[in-house]
């Protein structure tokens, strides 16, 4: 088992490092800053549902982006897309759930966190 | 080079092609590949901190707890009880969300509900301790509490949806 669970996650490591040189952190909170608006709600939710970044950097990034003066939905919606949505696993995650349940795993996710973002706005 | 021989090194292929592009970057000074190799590192630095926590988790569960016992908890018949147990069990957990996958597989081998491994899953994702003591460090504890009693009700309707969904079509979590 510790073979099979340990080469896919290294791979998935080095994807994650190659997408994180392809868009940089610099550039991600360049477009996702202040007055980015309704277009940088919908790139948050697209790059974060992507991308997998880890921890100790996506949470240095959405600090830096309200620091910036990014909106608490987009951030929100950012951070929430990191976690619940992944294009990257989703290879590792039809070997486990099939097809249809993961791709649809994926879709819901995005809806909440689409939800989650618009009333972390309305509540912030 | 044979079929056979080719299935057996292709999971390699990868990490073998990144530690020689690796240490080709750092040999000629090709910066690019610096930068990816360091981005590498710090995730594989995050994911030895969870994976043995992981292991543990699977390991105690396939062999120390039977499924009826299991089933009992977290079964079809859990109710409230089983959705909270789940959700507790994945905020002791860290790592991404790829990490619980191994343990989704584990939980449906002992007879975990739909709606339980669907709830196990969001909740992994959204309320591990270790990451909203980060959270609440990097983006305040206003934000964090907002953003988790939001998702709350949220993912567990998903739990619900897909358990409704799956009912009737053959719903199993493999192997990997």
């Amino acid at each position: 088992m510790f073979k099979n669970i340990v080469v896919p996650f290294l791979n998935i490591l080095i994807l994650v490092s190659l997408l994180l040189f392809i868009v940089p952190p610099q550039m991600i909170v360049k477009y996702l800053g202040a007055g980015s608006g309704a277009i940088g709600f919908a790139i948050a939710a697209v790059v974060g549902s992507i991308t997998l970044i880890p921890g100790f950097i996506s949470y240095p990034i959405a600090s830096g982006l309200l620091k910036q003066g990014a909106s608490y939905s987009t951030v929100a919606v950012f951070m929430t897309t990191l976690m619940m949505v992944g294009v990257v696993t989703l290879p590792l995650e039809i070997k486990y759930f099939g097809k249809r349940v993961a791709i649809l795993r994926n879709l819901l996710n995005l809806i909440v966190a689409i939800v989650i973002g618009v009333l972390i706005g309305i509540i912030l | 080079m044979t079929k056979k021989h080719f299935q057996k090194i292709k999971p390699y292929i990868w990490l073998a092609s990144f530690a020689i592009f690796s240490v080709g970057s750092f040999w000629f000074g090709f910066d690019p590949g610096k930068t990816i190799y360091q981005s590498f590192t710090k995730s594989f630095i995050e994911m030895i901190t969870f994976i043995p926590f992981l292991f543990i988790i699977v390991g105690l569960f396939d062999v120390w707890f039977p499924k009826e016992k299991i089933e009992k908890h977290i079964g079809k018949d859990s109710g409230i009880k089983g959705i909270l147990t789940v959700i507790v069990l994945a905020m002791l957990q860290a790592g991404p969300l790829y990490g619980a996958f191994p343990v989704a597989y584990i939980l449906y081998k002992k007879g975990a509900s739909i709606k339980n491994i669907f709830i196990y899953l969001g909740a992994f994702s959204t309320l591990k301790i270790p990451m909203l003591g980060i959270e609440i460090g990097y983006l305040g504890l206003k934000f964090t509490l907002a953003r988790t009693l939001v998702a709350l009700p949220l993912f567990i309707a998903v739990g619900y949806f897909m358990e409704w969904y799956l009912k009737n079509r053959n719903f199993k979590v493999n192997e990997v």
